[in-house]
């Protein structure tokens, strides 16, 4: 039970996030986004910014900025007058003040022709819509085992239906922030918020057709990403494009509004799930068909029926991906990419098989469990849903419920329970990382490992001091900047098990070298975990959960308020308890919000979101938030890592939703399968 | 944001002076200044008003109230004769926004804020409130939010503010200084419908400045209730502000106002009619519901306001049926 070690520095004020750093001479960037859906961008008239006092430089198409790679369509910017969705950044100002640079981005006459009416609707008969070579990272898009069609027509019992999910927005705390600073040797620095310091830096350095190592980023903390930080986003890129072309250090922060354009979502998605299964419950046939969308820029194919891959044992199985590139921003990670929306339709048709079959959904979801993966035929390193669904179950009283839809009311209000499992995959990337004894005793280990809130910095020193046998107080544990040893990004639930791997490595070398007393230049050691990892015996590695919700419903107003849920988890072994838990619960509040509240309205006429504030885009709030809690069954599995952890930043979230939909199936006897779950929704079927 | 000028006004007579070419003024700003931020709003001169002497709430001998226009909605709803003597005032305030906006908006700009919708809050799209003439597109857009009540073709969209559904229940008038001297106006003439002159939400003249709200003594139990996706921080879907006098099983009076589905705070008059002097049962409340709904004309995506409405009318009224 560690505090995270940074608390002091966060709550008081002091640790410095991106756009704080005291850069002198700093200016300013504001960037104009399109204001057509689908067109060419004609002429960019500068003049009138130009002459307000304090304008520093205008970019755009007209006088394009050279840049050495332009493959990634998403960060060329100003390289081409195509307007591939509303909002792109199509220019942008650097004045002496970020008043007078947003004043002249206002000031720019960006004038279009060839505008056409932007195709922003994704529907599962779309023409568009095609089969991608893979989804993501590397998953085939289809799969395919038995007669899953003609097995589930021949079933007993068939459940057959359409799920939706709408575009979410990640929306962290701390927006997508960068100063730029060109140094006198040419060289880069950038300090800026993400989630790999060393995946920015590979990537600008590209860009700008720099050597790597000319890229300095500084990035110790991050307000939070739940992955739109993954990748570098166009403000880096027009930070270091400004910087350049006004001479001086820029800097630039999206402003929330603009975000809802340019860093990143969720696919909205079209999911078609059938289950066949016997009278007893047992699965036959499982088909799970997925249509999303992605933008003209780029494809992101995301990887929602992956799950349903895993999950439960069937002989007939069937998973498909179709994805059509709309005149929409680009979609990217958010927050479990693919297996939250995914788990979101698997798990409520489950509900819906526990409802047609009379089984307990508790008990459903046993009789299904595998104990090898259904699909690759691999064991698992180790895999506890059931103890994680017995273990809810009873600390989560649902032994009382009675099963009948709507039989338990309070007053007006109608009081259900659900369930859902939750399954993510335990990644790990190699990675590299360095320990050092110094001489007064104390120990520093250096690794590009980023901390966007979730501990993992405290979770990594914990690892060092235990490896290294000292107390975690003699550990100085150096993360968030690219001039230390390379890095994973902060995603897939990856970061903890593969940095903690390399930490481990470095910090045993340590302990090889150390030999007596330490010299006044110190002992360094260092590891590189690729071989490591190449070398590992297949398995199939995933994590999994348990997820129950208690809701009211309120008869009179369709309001459905969360009372209490709980989540138990079979991560490995959980580094730090109280960052652990902190992860968790948070999951399962962002899983609250998809459930219940959070959707990016897209207007079909000018063709962008129109919830682009947190006023109009509903995240949870405290009042949502009563009861959350989560625990965790003890699990040891000897082919993760030397930690034996898996990852914890997205199981909390996967099956959340399904658990509060179905536990609102259970109060009302309504079946929304179109999130959020609204008044709007509800209140017509009450 | 464009450059604008700020002036502190120290008196209304001043501030009425200052108000002149392109002048706003400036209460707590949370909307405003995000309007500003927005390019929705570009005042070339904001006169803060938020500072003049009009901070206190002053209960009156008969037990009305006058609450200064600078009073802060914290106060509001924190102050103790509000919270006894006018309940529906109270909480809704406490439904509005978050504590730290409270905290900084006054009663003035609380009743002057301009509608959420979301077209009139981007100026990169056409809103005849906003650039008149320039079109409606809410009204075959995203309007699951927007008006179901007395909207016209130039405008859909509904007025935000919690307290003036309150205010209007409870038959509350503002005093407003302007260039002719001081007046009063009930609230229920302050607000207009949009009609084909959307731009304006209100009755009020250049340069008007509301000082005052008056809030009539009241006496019987009042609720405000509000309804919302999540439990915080949202503007209402639907809201009622309402207060039932009961005496021997039948309706002696009651006041009737919604939030949420009209351009204005939403006095539900015929329901009102209906029920002064009908028995006070579900069946009537249901009846004056019905009565009041009938003028309802949902857009393509927000009919499940008409229920909704209803269903809050007849509980409000019955809770409170319960209680006098």
């Amino acid at each position: 039970m560690t505090d995270r070690l940074e608390g002091r520095e966060k709550v008081t004020g002091t640790a410095r996030y991106a756009f704080e750093y005291p850069v002198r001479d700093a200016a300013y960037a504001a960037a104009v986004q399109a204001s057509v859906g689908k067109g060419r961008v004609a002429s960019v008239g500068a003049e009138a910014a130009l002459r307000l006092p304090g304008v520093l430089a205008v970019l755009s198409c007209e006088n394009p900025p050279e840049l050495s790679d332009t493959s990634d369509g998403e960060l060329a910017l100003f390289q081409s007058r195509t307007v591939s969705y509303r909002g792109q950044f199509v220019a942008a100002v650097v004045a002496e003040t970020l008043e007078t640079a947003r004043e002249a981005a206002r000031l720019l006459r960006v004038e279009y022709a060839e505008e056409e009416a932007p195709d922003v609707g994704l529907r599962a008969d779309h023409p568009g819509l095609y089969k991608p070579d893979k989804v993501n990272p590397v998953f085939p898009a289809d799969t395919e085992q038995g007669e899953p069609e003609e097995a589930f027509a021949g079933s007993d019992v068939r459940v057959d239906a359409v799920y939706t999910t709408p575009a979410e927005h990640n929306n962290p705390m701390e927006p997508h922030a960068t100063i730029a600073r060109w140094n006198d040797d040419g060289s880069l620095t950038l300090y800026d918020s993400n989630q790999g310091a060393s995946t920015v830096q590979s990537t600008i350095a590209k860009i700008f057709g720099l050597e790597r190592g000319r890229v300095h980023v500084v990035s110790p903390h991050v307000g939070g990403g739940f992955g739109s930080k993954g990748t570098p986003r166009p403000n880096v890129v027009l930070a270091a494009m400004a910087a350049r072309a006004a001479g001086r250090p820029v800097k630039f922060a999206v402003p929330r509004q603009q975000m809802f354009a340019t860093t990143g979502y969720r696919t909205p998605t079209v999911q078609r799930v059938r289950l066949g299964a016997g009278g007893d419950g047992r699965l036959n046939a499982i088909l799970h068909e997925v249509a999303e969308q992605t933008s003209t820029v780029k494809e992101f194919a995301e990887q929602t029926a992956t799950p349903t891959r895993t999950l439960y044992r069937a002989p007939h199985r069937l998973t498909s991906h179709r994805v059509v590139p709309l005149d929409v921003p680009t979609p990217s990670w958010m927050r479990a990419p693919g297996e939250t929306p995914g788990m979101f339709a698997l798990e409520t048709a489950m509900d819906e098989l526990a409802v047609a079959t009379g089984i307990d959904p508790v008990e459903l979801r046993v009789r299904n469990d595998t104990d090898r993966d259904p699909e690759s035929g691999l064991p698992f390193s180790s895999r506890n849903l059931v103890a994680c669904l017995r273990e809810g179950a009873e600390r989560f009283g649902w032994a009382g419920r009675d099963p009948r839809p709507g039989a338990r009311q309070e007053g007006r209000k109608l009081v259900g329970m659900g369930v859902a499992s939750s399954t993510y995959p335990a990644y790990q990337s190699p990675n590299q990382a360095t320990a050092r004894a110094e001489p007064d005793g104390t120990f520093t280990v250096r690794i590009a490992a980023a901390d966007i809130g979730t501990g993992a910095r405290t979770a990594l020193a914990l690892i060092a001091a235990e490896t290294l046998k000292e107390d975690l107080a003699d550990i100085r544990m150096e993360i968030g900047d690219s001039s230390f040893p390379r890095a994973s990004v902060a995603g897939g639930s990856g970061g903890t098990a593969g940095w903690g791997t390399a930490v481990v490595r470095a910090c045993e070398a340590l302990r090889g070298k150390l030999n007596g007393a330490v010299p006044p230049e110190g002992v360094e050691a260092s590891a590189d975990t690729g071989d490591e990892l190449k070398a590992r015996a297949a398995y199939a590695r995933h994590a999994f959960g348990a997820q129950f919700a208690e809701v009211e419903v309120d008869a009179d107003t369709g309001e459905v308020r969360v009372r209490r849920m709980l989540g138990v988890f079979a991560a490995g072994r959980i580094i730090n308890p109280t960052t652990a838990r902190s992860q968790f619960i948070g999951g399962m509040t962002m899983g609250v919000g998809m459930a219940l509240m959070e959707q990016s309205v897209m207007d079909r006429e000018f063709g962008d979101y129109l919830t682009r504030d947190l006023a109009q885009y509903h995240v949870p709030a405290c009042a949502d938030i009563r009861d959350v809690d989560a625990a965790w069954v003890e699990e040891s599995d000897p082919h993760l890592n030397p930690m034996g952890a898996k990852g914890i930043g997205e199981i909390g979230i996967v099956g959340a939703a399904a658990a509060v939909g179905n536990a609102v199936h259970h109060a009302t006897g309504i079946r929304v399968r179109d999130l959020p779950i609204t008044p709007a929704r509800l209140l017509p079927e009450l | 944001m464009r450059p604008f000028a700020y002036e502190r006004a120290t008196s209304a007579e001043d501030a009425l002076r200052r108000h002149q070419d392109g002048a706003v003024y400036l209460g707590g700003g949370t909307n405003l200044v995000d309007l500003m931020r927005l390019g929705v709003e570009e005042p070339a001169r904001l006169v803060d008003v938020a500072h003049l002497p009009y901070d206190q709430i002053e209960l009156r001998p008969d037990g009305s109230l006058v609450i200064g226009a600078a009073v802060t909605n914290s106060a509001v709803a924190a102050d103790r004769t509000v919270r006894e003597g006018h309940p529906v005032l109270a909480q809704a305030v406490l439904a509005g926004a978050s504590g730290q906006i409270r905290n900084l908006a006054t009663v003035g700009g609380n009743l002057l804020q301009r509608t959420r919708c979301s077209y009139f809050q981007d100026a990169s799209k056409p809103c005849n409130k906003r650039a008149p003439g320039s079109g409606c597109p809410a009204r075959e857009g995203e309007h699951h939010n927007l008006a179901i009540m007395g909207h016209s073709d130039a405008c859909v969209a509904t007025h935000p503010s919690d307290m003036a559904v309150a205010l209007a229940a409870l038959d509350a008038s503002v005093r407003v200084r302007g260039r002719g001297g001081e007046r009063t106006v009930p609230i229920e003439d302050l607000y207009r419908l949009p009609g084909d002159e959307p731009q304006r939400d209100t009755t009020l003249e250049a340069g008007d400045l509301i000082t005052a709200v008056e809030v009539p003594v009241l006496g019987v139990p009042s609720r405000y209730r509000k309804v919302r996706e999540r439990a915080s921080f949202a503007f209402a879907l639907v809201s009622i502000a309402a207060a039932l006098d009961v005496d021997g099983g039948r309706v002696r009076d009651v006041r009737l106002a919604l939030g949420g589905v009209a351009h204005k705070p939403w006095r539900a008059r015929r329901a009102e009619e209906a029920l002064r002097g009908a028995e006070a049962t579900e069946e009537s409340f249901v009846r004056a519901a019905e009565a009041e709904l009938e003028a309802a004309e949902p857009l393509r995506d927000n009919a499940y306001k008409v229920p909704l409405a209803r269903n809050l009318i007849v509980r409000t009224l019955t809770e409170l049926g319960e209680e006098s």
